[in-house]
């Protein structure tokens, strides 16, 4: 009797009339971020030709932050991002984005739909296509073959990118060829690349390179405005733009987190003034 | 505000020729079939029908050509082995043809094709079962280049592998097939390959109207291809695939598959090649092994170069171009043919790095540029 009791009680948590079967949902491009963290970095090792690039880098990210990474020149900055983004392969360690989508088993295409979004170093954008291609490429759709070829912008995606459009000031620009624009307008364009597809999570690359002081400003606006709906990352050499933006810094040297910390406790701290700053006061 | 129009004009100015050319094709079309068709052989305006198969010829080249700038004009993708899949689909009309001849041919063999009673074959090979219906055989034009183009593109981009290695891996396969096809045991006629056909679908390949009727119809099928392709380049896909010529690494960082548009772009341009090479067999009434040639193939680029890559209409018009010079100049110099196509290459290479198609947009902007100046001065 009780045999059968176990087989009922199973047969009705199988088909529980509040729940769909994995199989059937699909796969949930949901982020899990329960316990306020949106990204692991735990242990992440890699070397290039004996040169230990990454070196037992832990990292961790709360939804909803701004942070700053600074770090002399190889200190990993660029390859944590290449290593989060799908670009390069890690010898060892974990990284999560939420708590359930393990980012080392997919691709750049997976990751990017899971809503990670990238600006490079270097601005790059789609130079033979205008503007407007630019963002609607980029707009948060579906990016099959087919579903790509009989897309159709919706009103609310024309919305969408005027939107964004306006946001970084290329309204008037829109038709224009992306590789006319000028550097600044680039790192703009791109941005506003990111923007428009709506990330949960997004990468910036020394957005402000090459900017005048104007753009910069706009720029650092922008991103704190990001923060809280959004987690943004940014790698900066620039110390002012850092110093005008950060809550939270973290150094890298040679691989692995050297200190973390607000801006006036990094710039406080010893190990950092004597690897970093240190060299900035020593020159000043 | 006029520069911002012009902008926007000339970032789609591609499209905007497409029905004026689709529209002048078939004028000619119809001129040439009439002429050919209607008036007496004496007139001063009779198109001879071997002329009329002369341009049916050069049509097939045309779409060759088309199918070689989707995906080099517009994805970045050079294929020096495009001649192998032009050479597939005219091999799969080739043995529909055979078939046809049934037992009209010198040894008389019901069924059996000369080649294979010459090599003391008892029986057909499985691969040659089923071809002697229309619609298979054209199924086949179709599905083996396209399966063809799946396999090594799938292999190829997912393991990106892109620039002069892939354009050295497709002038491989091409020159693999050419070898696997000269032997005589292949089935596939060996070096002779496959001619002396007869008729196609019950009509006599040699009168008249069928020939004029296979020019009309290759030239039905140029415009709906050109058509289709501007459809389609035209779309979101088209934006995806010029991204991904001009910056894959970021096309996969804003969540596009890239190698997956590249496979299917790649199929469809086989398929295009495919359906060329099924047409040109009946109008020149052979194909062998020598189709395969990766001297071929590297002519297909250099009519595309001509005529201005990743402008569809471009590609056409230099493949018209440069064979009809190919068929004056052999005729005086046989030998100089292959000098001239060089010399040819290196010059479009030089002074016209958009081919003629470009040479237009260089006049007009400079002739804007000079009336800027103008009202400048």
């Amino acid at each position: 009797m009780s045999a059968l009791d176990n087989s009922l009680q199973g047969l009705r948590e199988t088909f529980r009339r509040d729940q769909v079967w994995p199989f059937l949902a699909g796969e949930q491009n949901k982020v899990d971020v329960s316990n306020q963290m949106i990204l692991y970095v735990e242990g992440l090792n890699l070397s290039f030709d004996g040169f230990k690039a990454l070196n037992d880098l832990n990292l961790y990210v709360k939804d909803g932050e701004l942070r700053c990474l600074i770090g002399a020149n190889g200190a990993g900055k660029t390859t944590l991002m290449d290593v989060i983004t799908g670009k390069t392969q890690c010898d060892s360690g974990t990284v999560y984005f939420g708590q359930t989508h393990n980012l080392l088993t997919k691709d750049e295409a997976d990751i990017a739909q899971l809503g990670i979004g990238r600006k490079f170093q270097k601005p790059t954008v789609f130079e033979e296509q205008t503007v407007f291609d630019n963002l609607e490429l980029s707009l948060k759709t579906d990016k099959r073959v087919i579903q790509t070829l009989f897309a159709r912008l919706s009103p609310s995606e024309i919305d969408r990118i005027d939107e964004v459009l306006a946001i970084i000031g290329l309204k008037e620009l829109r038709f224009m060829k992306a590789g006319a624009l000028s550097h600044g307008q680039k790192q703009w364009l791109e941005i506003g690349m990111l923007l428009v597809s709506d990330p949960r999570l997004l990468l910036i690359d020394e957005p402000v390179a090459g900017m005048t002081a104007q753009e910069t400003e706009r720029t650092a606006e922008l991103l704190t405005s990001l923060a809280g709906e959004r987690t943004v990352i940014v790698v900066e050499h620039d110390m002012e733009f850092v110093r005008s933006i950060a809550r939270t810094v973290t150094v890298l040297h040679q691989g692995s987190v050297l200190a973390e910390g607000t801006m006036d406790q990094i710039q406080n701290n010893k190990d950092v003034i004597e690897v970093y700053l240190g060299e900035e006061a020593a020159e000043a | 505000m006029s520069k911002l129009i012009n902008w926007f004009t000339e970032g789609r100015s591609s499209g905007k020729y497409t029905l004026p050319f689709v529209v002048l094709l078939l004028a000619v079309t119809v001129l040439a079939s009439a002429a050919n068709l209607l008036l007496p052989q004496d007139s001063a305006l009779y198109v001879s029908t071997y002329s009329i198969t002369l341009l049916g010829k050069y049509l097939c080249y045309a779409m060759l050509a088309l199918a070689v700038d989707i995906i080099w004009g517009y994805c970045g993708i050079l294929s020096l082995g495009h001649g192998a899949f032009f050479a597939l689909g005219g091999y799969a009309m080739g043995m529909y043809l055979m078939r046809q001849i049934g037992d009209r041919g010198v040894y008389g063999h019901p069924e059996l094709p000369d080649f294979m009673v010459f090599l003391d074959w008892k029986e057909l090979p499985w691969f040659w079962l089923g071809m002697d219906q229309f619609w298979f055989a054209m199924i086949m034009a179709v599905v083996v280049p396209g399966l063809l183009a799946f396999v090594f593109g799938w292999l190829a981009f997912r393991s990106r592998v892109t620039g002069v290695y892939l354009s050295i891996m497709t002038q491989a396969l091409t020159y693999a097939l050419l070898l696997a096809f000269f032997r005589n045991e292949m089935g596939f006629g060996g070096n002779n390959g496959l001619t002396d056909f007869k008729e196609i679908l019950g009509f006599d390949l040699q009168s008249d109207s069928t020939r004029v009727s296979l020019f009309i119809i290759t030239a039905l099928i140029l415009a709906l291809v050109l058509l289709a392709s501007q459809r389609i380049l035209s779309s979101r896909l088209g934006k995806v695939t010029l991204a991904v010529r001009d910056a894959e690494p970021r096309t996969r960082f804003i969540g596009y598959r890239t190698e997956r548009y590249k496979v299917w772009l790649f199929v469809y341009s086989a398929v295009i090649a495919g359906v060329a090479g099924a047409l040109y067999v009946p109008q020149v009434g052979i194909i062998n092994p020598g189709e395969f040639s990766p001297i071929n193939s590297i002519e297909i680029v250099i009519w595309v170069a001509v005529g201005g890559r990743g402008t569809l209409i471009g590609a056409i018009i230099g493949a018209l171009l440069v064979n009809y010079a190919k068929t004056r100049f052999t005729a005086i110099m046989p030998d100089g043919w292959l000098f001239a196509l060089g010399a040819l290459f290196v010059l479009v290479t030089l002074f016209l790095p958009k081919g003629l198609m470009g040479l237009y947009g260089q006049l007009q902007s400079k002739r804007r540029q000079n009336a800027e100046q103008e009202v400048q001065s």
